[in-house]
């Protein structure tokens, strides 16, 4: 029996875990389903929402250009992955989202790095810019 | 002095502020939206993680994003939004609320109007608000500057960390570091307990094996040019043991110890503050002493969710709308913060409708249960599995619970 907090959301419940088998866990403690799910696949395999923020490709004369009208020149684009990103290959991902050069204009939503690392999830911009 | 006359003004373009707009001129009316900053969206821009917007939209977005759609949705109605926009102060002239303001664009602008919602969120407290004793070198920051320095500017502060304070943007700072190859060494806490949400403690902290020191206090900094470590030390039985004191070396100290809603301006203007909540008192539909100036979002008091901001700003803004129309307040109930309540907001009821109340625990516990008792009788009781001061818990009262309340009643709400 172990215990475990969740994160799926803010309310942080308290799960308690009892492993059954190599593969098979059960959970109580939680208020909602989620809890379940997320007890199962922090043990059976850790994911996490990877956001950070990759370099903007300066050659383009946009980078450059006051073409917002009030805004400060655009340094970093802000981003993240669209679903929770396999733990063990976080650096591995962050390197390569380091390595992006985006050119801009760039819209929220839009995808800077797709596949990343076979996994089938994207890498988006979260801002317009 | 260009000269504007509006139904409504709305100091602070952030979540709050464009929320409160928003309800504003769905209802007809209108209304400014002035912020400081060269762009909308406030704080939330510089929050790239994730996280926002369960309740709100559902999904789980990042700053920038959960920003953009109260933005577009304000965009989407005309509401005319000023940035680069600082408000001088606020003045009471007759029927007039009157709002001076100035820009580099625009020069000094002069809003005469009948109703003012306050939405300036918060600032951080500093170094001098908690009196550490040591060196005044370089390298000590706080954790939103840190954030908005890595998050938007594109410079990394420092390469050996150390957080003092554990409130939930130090915490958020502690996996952004470690992600872009900074070593945190540890996350120092004066309080018995973690002041940020779990959820980030466990994802920000454990993740990357970042010690938290609970029940110690950052009792001397050291270096001369730039910060080369501190001293640490294990407070026990309430006092702090300086024979256990260790030092860790680091180059750079963020200060997560905790936010103040940013009331100078309301101040200025006679509003009233709460000192439980630093921010303004209120009445029951979020109007402050000032007849016609509402407050909502983190200006009224320091919310953990925005989603919450949202709710509790829309709510503010059809407040200011009722305003608009004619209505005044009514007679109100007062609350009394029982056993183990730090406040509850707003702080006054009205019993002929229902009223959404915020409210933080003093205490950290499980099977805990929520009681609301007009004149010393139960009318509610909640079963809560666990409260703790940085959790905001929330409470619904309406005639159901109040209508046999008669003028002046009691309304008395306790954690126990």
């Amino acid at each position: 029996m172990s215990e475990m907090i969740c994160i799926t959301c803010p309310m942080g419940c308290h799960l308690h875990i009892e492993q059954i088998s190599d593969t098979e866990i059960a959970v109580t403690g939680n208020r909602c389903h989620r809890g379940e799910v997320y007890a199962k696949e922090e043990i059976l395999s850790p994911r996490r929402v990877v956001t950070a923020t990759c370099p903007i490709d300066m050659s383009s004369d946009i980078a450059n250009s006051h073409y917002f009208e009030n805004m400060y020149r655009p340094r970093r684009v802000p981003v993240r992955t669209t679903a929770a990103f396999p733990k063990e290959r976080i650096p591995e991902l962050l390197s390569q989202i380091y390595a992006l050069k985006v050119k801009l204009p760039v819209t929220a939503g839009q995808v800077v790095l797709h596949d990343a690392l076979g996994t089938g999830i994207d890498v988006i911009a979260t801002r317009t810019m | 002095m260009k000269n504007i006359q509006i139904d409504a003004v709305v100091i602070g373009g952030g979540a709050a502020g464009m929320s409160a707009a928003c309800e504003l001129k769905s209802r007809g009316f209108s209304v400014v939206v002035l912020d400081r900053d060269e762009e909308m969206g406030g704080i939330l821009m510089q929050c790239i993680h994730n996280g926002f917007g369960l309740i709100e939209f559902n999904e789980e977005l990042s700053g920038p994003e959960f920003a953009q759609r109260v933005h577009s949705k304000a965009s989407s109605l005309d509401i005319p939004m000023l940035t680069g926009t600082t408000v001088l102060d606020l003045k009471v002239e007759g029927e007039s609320r009157v709002v001076h303001c100035v820009s580099s664009v625009q020069g000094v602008i002069e809003i005469r109007t009948r109703a003012v919602v306050l939405a300036m969120g918060c600032r951080e407290r500093n170094r001098g608000n908690i009196r550490i004793p040591g060196t005044r070198p370089a390298g000590i920051f706080t954790a939103g500057l840190a954030q908005r320095l890595v998050n938007i500017d594109g410079y990394i502060p420092g390469k050996d960390v150390v957080i003092i304070g554990s409130g939930d943007i130090g915490l958020i700072m502690a996996r952004r570091l470690s992600w872009v190859g900074c070593k945190v060494h540890a996350v120092v806490e004066i309080l018995p307990y973690p002041s940020g949400l779990t959820r980030n403690i466990v994802q920000c902290l454990n993740d990357f094996n970042i010690p938290l020191y609970l029940s110690h206090q950052t009792t001397n900094i050291f270096g001369a040019d730039r910060v080369e470590g501190i001293e640490v030390t294990p407070i026990e039985n309430g006092a702090v043991d300086y024979d256990k004191s260790f030092k860790i070396d680091c180059d750079t100290l963020l200060l997560s110890v905790g936010l103040i809603p940013e009331n100078e301006l309301s101040k200025k203007a006679g509003i009233e503050i709460n000192p439980a909540t630093n921010g303004p008192w209120v009445d029951s539909a979020l109007m402050t002493n000032i007849p016609g100036v509402f407050a909502c979002g983190n200006v009224l008091h320091v919310h953990d969710l925005v989603d919450f901001v949202v709710e509790e700003s829309r709510r503010a803004g059809g407040f200011a709308a009722d305003w608009l129309s004619g209505v005044r307040p009514q007679k109100e109930l007062k609350i009394k913060t029982g056993a183990n309540v730090r406040y509850v907001n707003p702080s006054r009821v009205n019993p002929s409708r229902d009223n959404k109340l915020y409210l933080r625990s003093l205490v950290v516990k499980n099977d805990a249960v929520l009681e609301v008792k007009v004149d010393n009788r139960v009318v509610r009781s909640i079963k809560k599995q666990h409260v703790q001061p940085s959790e905001m818990l929330s409470l619904n009262l309406g005639p159901k619970e109040l209508e046999s309340a008669g003028i002046d009643a009691s309304v008395e709400i306790s954690i126990l």
